[in-house]
């Protein structure tokens, strides 16, 4: 016995909008489960993961400085991958517009520059991502290789490249032999919004994004092209667009984003360039993308709740010794339980006894 | 022998009342059927009649809303087409359900249930394309495969099962009179081994030729069962329209003026491994004339639509000649802004996106038409030029602005012809414009491409129909394994000469059966 997929004749629009949700009560019980079965109290852990994070400013305020980065990551590679095209290399492309950008502060450190110091470190991280990004896509195109493969295997490159420049040339001579580099002056640090808040311009940088790209999806050519490649190719290249242009366009905007939350977050949060810059928002971002179903707005809601679960795990580990594990295995659990969700909204699911053989 | 319809036992299969709701349209409303062991059993009717929803339910690919099917007497419910096929079914699709990327043997592979290994389907699909002279290369890839192709796969993959009844959702429609003869013979052999076939076509012709008892649908409801043979092909065509199918009008004057097309020495090496090459093709098409392109399926027609349409490009600007500006490496967008439109082969996937509305199809041609400004699209704009389309080109549609794979066949055929004619292009290239579509709709269309000829356009038709090219071209050539015989006006071909061209032997003599 076996069982396979058939498409349901009517998909109900009700069940559409219901299926989330159904899958984020479904995530809870199965995280639940889990964490009864390590002898912890579901209830503490919900409390610890979603509730007092809700309930506290500073948590508040952190949920937002996560769901930054993941935000501006995530809405580039819905670009990717609304054209069918798997830029998995987001984390490298991170990394080194965060270099990229930190390049400018480190040259500039010490001096009278300016306040064209900062938007310049912006550019740079922004050129930094879509050129690394172009890499695996100019692979692509001119030669067919893989960009699932390239675009992952340029992260470790650009970790390695990360790691060399803060423990060699660019390391701080007075930092104890710490690997890393000097602290950027004010003139190379973005902002808070508020005095004396945790958020920073990064989070304007994020939401921009996220309109921005409502509008370009949903009214222009350029996002149509995205859509008809994804889901007609033949019919894509009969209407005029090359699939080659495509390709480069989705993995420099896609490589840009990520590099401009590189370089945000370095120059936003950390205020100085260290082995690692990031906890894998790179590759979170994907299961964000998928979480927020490629829909502008669906990314930002889906950005914070991975955050949410961030924060919550941090405390988790603190407060109930949960490994931190737990809260990547919870965010896997979450999206196989939104993909699930959706593909039973358009598939029932059928146990076929295997009569006559062949 | 034939089995005798009239035998005593159950019926092979049996449909009993079956109804089909999709919002509002009633697809199927209640349908009785049923077909004898080792009958020929025609399905009938109009474009949207229902035809294709019927056989969808019979093998078990959508759930009807109402009904029963019983299986030898016995009900039986069929849920999927894996069920159906356990049962004895098998099914080619109207569209073709097979994957590009894969060679022929792996699309037969990975669609047969049980446990087959490539060696033997590749030994089996030998035995097979030999017995019934459906030639298939196994290890072709199939995007290198033409629609005539590609369905000898579907066709052989369902021989390969050995079913009981075999459904056959217009399996002509891309079939060369020689394949399709082939094909006639197949299924008279299958049906004197006892096999049932249920066979939906448009071409009466054939239906009268082939089947003993033929089913008609009007809107979804049984109008007649009838004899095909003992009716003309004209009174069938009146049941299923319910009135009477005229015929094209081309006798307005025409002059032919400039030049809107000029091919000249255009050389296209294959695409892959397997492509047909294109040699020293010369073509002009002029204003106001419509131009014919006659051929078997896979001599190049895929390859010359291509490097027509810019979608591939010639190696010089100067092998293809549009509206006086030499495009040979301008690309498609390039060509349809100097006035010029194409309908490809394929509606579903290359015409149209299956998953998208109507109105987000017409900005497929973009170039062309008002649907975008400044690189915004005007939603609105594209509503309105959709239902246009609709409306002048009477595409029946099961709700406003509904997904293209929701038309039937034929009438998304209508709106992918539309969507280009309906700007008035001063150059259209079509190929095979009246695939799938029924006699009311395919002379709509014909009607429209020679309409645009006289008003002034040059129409370029690729066909395997001789019928049609004879009904609407002014000029006619033959291609052959990518080259093109000579241009010549209409009056100056018999049947017999385009026959012979279309196999080859315009020059050897004699020995050569005509078309
Ligand atoms: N998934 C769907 N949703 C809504 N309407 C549909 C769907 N599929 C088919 N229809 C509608 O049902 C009607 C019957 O379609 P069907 O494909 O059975 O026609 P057909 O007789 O096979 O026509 P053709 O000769 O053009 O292939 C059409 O009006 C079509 O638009
Ligand atoms: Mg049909």
């Amino acid at each position: 016995m076996r069982f396979e997929l058939t498409p349901r004749p009517n998909v109900s629009p009700v069940m559409r909008a219901l299926a989330p949700v159904a899958a984020f009560i479904t995530a809870f019980l199965i995280a639940g489960l889990v964490i009864w079965l390590m002898g912890r109290s579901p209830a503490a852990a919900f409390d610890v993961y979603v509730l007092q994070p809700l309930s506290d400013p500073w948590s508040l305020q952190e949920l937002v400085v996560k769901a930054t980065p993941l935000a501006l990551i995530a809405i580039g590679l819905s670009y990717c991958f609304r054209a069918n095209l798997w830029n998995i290399g987001a984390e490298g492309q991170y990394v080194i517009g965060a270099v990229l950008g930190s390049w400018l502060a480190l040259k500039t450190h010490g001096t009278e520059a300016g306040l064209w110091v900062l938007p310049l470190m912006l550019l740079l991280g922004i050129i930094g991502g879509a050129l690394w990004g172009l890499i695996p896509a100019f692979l692509k195109t001119r030669f067919g290789v893989n960009e699932i493969l390239t675009s992952l295997m340029l992260v470790y490159v650009a970790q390695l490249v990360l790691d060399y420049l803060v423990r060699g040339p660019w390391r701080d001579p007075k930092g104890f032999n710490f690997p890393q580099s000097v602290t950027f002056d004010p003139s190379a640090t973005l902002h808070p919004i508020f005095e004396g808040g945790r958020v920073h311009f990064g989070a304007l940088f994020a939401l921009i994004a996220v309109l921005a790209t409502a509008v370009i999806l949903g009214r222009t050519l350029f996002g149509y092209r995205l859509k008809l490649t994804g889901d007609a190719p033949r019919a894509a290249r009969f209407a005029g667009f090359s699939s080659k242009s495509t390709t480069m366009a989705v993995f420099a905007i896609s490589g840009g984003l990520a590099g401009l939350a590189g370089i945000t977050e370095v120059s936003g949060q950390i205020g100085q360039l260290q082995p690692s810059i990031s906890p894998g928002y790179g590759f979170t971002a994907i299961t964000v993308a998928f979480l927020g179903r490629l829909n502008p707005i669906g990314i930002l809601i889906a950005a914070l709740v991975v955050a949410l679960t961030f924060i919550g795990g941090e405390s988790a580990q603190i407060l109930l010794k949960l490994p931190l594990d737990l809260t990547q295995a919870f965010q896997g659990i979450l999206l196989l339980c939104v993909l699930a969700g959706d593909a039973l909204v358009s598939y029932r699911i059928r146990f076929v006894t295997r009569g006559g053989g062949k | 022998m034939k089995a005798d319809v009239s035998s005593s036992g159950p019926p092979l299969v049996e449909l009993k009342g079956i109804s089909k709701r999709y919002g509002d349209l009633l697809a199927n409303d209640g349908i009785d059927l049923s077909i004898e062991p080792g009958e020929i059993h025609a399905l009938l009717g109009e474009n949207g009649a229902g035809k294709s929803t019927l056989v969808k339910i019979l093998y078990g690919v959508i759930e009807p809303s109402a009904g029963e099917i019983r299986w030898e007497g016995r009900p039986v419910s069929i849920g999927s087409p894996v069920e159906a096929r356990n049962l004895g079914l098998g099914m080619v699709f109207q569209h073709f359900s097979l994957f590009d990327e894969l060679t022929v043997a792996e699309n037969i592979a990975v669609a047969l249930s049980g446990d087959w290994d490539l060696a033997t389907v590749r030994g089996k699909l030998g035995e097979i394309s030999r017995t019934y002279g459906l030639a298939l290369d196994a290890d072709r890839a199939v995007w290198t495969l033409s629609a005539g192709e590609r369905q000898r796969i579907e066709i052989v993959r369902c021989l390969l099962q050995n079913p009981r009844l075999l459904i056959l959702d217009e399996p002509t429609s891309v079939l060369t009179p020689q394949e399709a003869e082939h094909l006639f013979t197949t299924l008279d052999r299958l049906s004197a081994e006892g096999c049932s076939i249920l066979y939906i076509s448009h071409k009466l012709e054939e239906v009268r030729r082939l089947c003993r008892r033929a089913t008609i649908l009007r809107a979804g409801r049984v109008v007649a069962t009838i004899d095909p043979r003992a009716s003309s092909a004209r009174e069938i065509a009146a049941l299923m329209v319910g009135s009477e199918v005229g015929e094209i009008r081309t006798d307005a004057p025409h002059h032919p003026e400039g030049e809107m097309l000029k091919v000249a020495s255009l050389n296209l090496p294959p695409a892959g491994m397997h492509g047909q090459s294109l040699r020293d093709i010369d073509l002009t098409a002029r204003a106001g004339e419509v131009v014919g392109i006659a051929g078997i399926a896979g001599n190049g027609q895929t390859e010359l639509f291509a490097a027509l349409s810019g979608e591939r490009l010639a190696g010089g600007p100067d092998a293809v000649v549009i509206a006086g500006r030499p495009v040979g490496t301008t690309g498609i967008d390039g060509r349809r802004r100097l006035g010029a439109a194409f309908v490809p082969e394929e509606r579903l996937g290359h015409a149209a996106a299956p998953t998208h509305r109507l109105s987000e199809n017409t900005l497929i041609s973009h170039a062309a038409a008002e649907v975008s400004r400044s690189g915004f699209i005007l939603v609105n704009a594209a509503r309105r030029l959709a239902r246009t389309i609709v409306q002048s080109f009477d595409v029946r549609t099961p709700e406003g602005d509904p997904q293209a794979r929701k038309l039937s066949g034929g009438n998304l055929q209508k709106f992918v012809i539309g969507r280009e004619i309906i700007r008035k292009p001063k150059l259209i290239v079509v190929d095979q414009p009246t695939w799938g579509v029924d006699a009311g709709a395919a002379r709509l269309i014909r009607q429209a491409l020679v309409d645009l000829a006289r008003q002034g356009s040059a129409v370029v038709v690729v066909s395997q129909d001789l019928d049609e090219l004879f009904e609407v071209a002014d000029r006619m050539a033959v291609i052959h394994q990518g080259t093109l015989s000579p241009l010549k006006p209409i009056g100056e071909w018999t049947k017999e000469a385009v026959g012979l061209e279309m196999l080859g032997v315009a020059q050897a003599s004699g020995g050569v059966h005509a078309v």
